[in-house]
């Protein structure tokens, strides 16, 4: 999750997500730098007291101030298409999920073997043990084998929601009549907090998303109590 | 036919990649795979043949589709009601009409 006041990136959790966040540094770093270029090239034009009042042409000027960012946009252009592409592989998933948007909670399905099925809502804060994260956490954790391709498939029951996790690096809108895929993986077992990212209604800020990545033995243990619940 | 498909179906993990549906939108692979069960045991059950074959279409509607929607289709099939009907009747065609559930 997010530390306070935190500008960045969360930390990765899945290889998409440290993907995008080398890419993000690469983009930023040539965005700074332009931008340094830029605004260090006007304090110089507005600090000199010399003139030049016959300019007539600039051939040599114009062809790099052409040539480079035409460069730059290619270096930025090739990096983020091969993202692009990556984000939409569809690799053999070992379980599918399926993620139900309400007014104003998640319901998830898990329904590969049996209908598992329960809903996921915010726990008020009146409600939370000393150390829980306000705003953030839910009754019932979606739970999840770490080192395992997850196909999400989300949807809503209601009105438009979207289903985010930053450090897997997902945001899919719910659509009410449409099953949206989404690939999910992540390195390691470990909490990763979400919010819905589409405003829905009066309490779209109060439906968090929390998915507990655990070892495989135990979410089969994890699974099979579910059943019997 | 059938001894290989219950090996596929007792390795059956989740609903594997169908490249007819290679995109986001999932949608029609769930509404498809809804409507090729049905099909298969009305084709099947009227031959007479063995309908357990049938039960792979089962597993992967059940594994893409939400339950609600699996819920009212169910009841909209034990009504007759269901709005898949005329997809039924006809051949699968990979033209077929682009009308899509709950819309």
């Amino acid at each position: 999750m997010a530390a306070p006041a935190q500008l960045g990136l969360q930390n990765a959790a899945s290889p998409i997500m440290e993907e995008l966040i080398a890419f993000h540094d690469h983009a930023l770093m040539i965005i700074f730098l332009i931008s340094s270029l830029v605004l260090y090239i006007i304090s110089l034009m507005l600090t000199t007291k010399l003139t030049h009042t016959s300019t007539m042409n600039a051939q040599e000027i114009e062809m790099i101030w052409t040539i480079l960012p035409a460069m730059i946009l290619i270096m930025i252009a090739l990096p983020s298409l091969r993202i692009l592409y990556m984000t939409d592989e569809f690799n053999k998933p070992y379980l599918t999920l399926k993620a139900i948007g309400h007014q104003w909670y998640w319901s998830y399905e898990y329904s590969d073997y049996e209908d598992l099925a329960f809903d996921s809502y915010i726990m008020p804060t009146y409600f939370l043990e000393p150390g829980e994260f306000r705003l953030l956490e839910v009754d019932n954790r979606t739970t999840l084998p770490m080192e395992a391709d997850i196909r999400v498939l989300i949807s809503s029951q209601d009105v438009l929601h979207s289903w985010a996790v930053p450090s897997l690096g997902v945001k899919t809108d719910a659509i009410p009549g449409r099953l949206n895929q989404a690939m999910v993986a992540s390195m390691r077992p470990g909490l990763y907090y979400g919010q819905c990212s589409e405003i829905c209604g009066s309490n779209h800020s109060f439906m968090p998303i929390v998915l507990e990545f655990i070892y495989f033995q135990d979410f089969e243990v994890w699974a099979s109590y579910l059943y019997i619940v | 036919m059938a001894e290989e498909m219950k090996a596929k179906l007792k390795n059956y993990k989740t609903a594997p990649f169908d490249s007819r549906f290679p995109n986001q939108n999932q949608t029609r692979n769930c509404w498809q795979n809804y409507l090729d069960f049905h099909r298969c045991e009305k084709a099947l059950s009227a031959k007479g043949d063995d309908v357990s074959v049938c039960q792979w279409y089962r597993r992967v509607y059940k594994s893409l589709c939400p339950i609600s929607w699996v819920t009212d289709w169910d009841e909209q099939w034990a009504d007759g009601t269901f709005p898949g009907r005329s997809e039924l009747a006809a051949p699968p065609s990979p033209a077929s009409s682009v009308l899509l559930p709950r819309w």
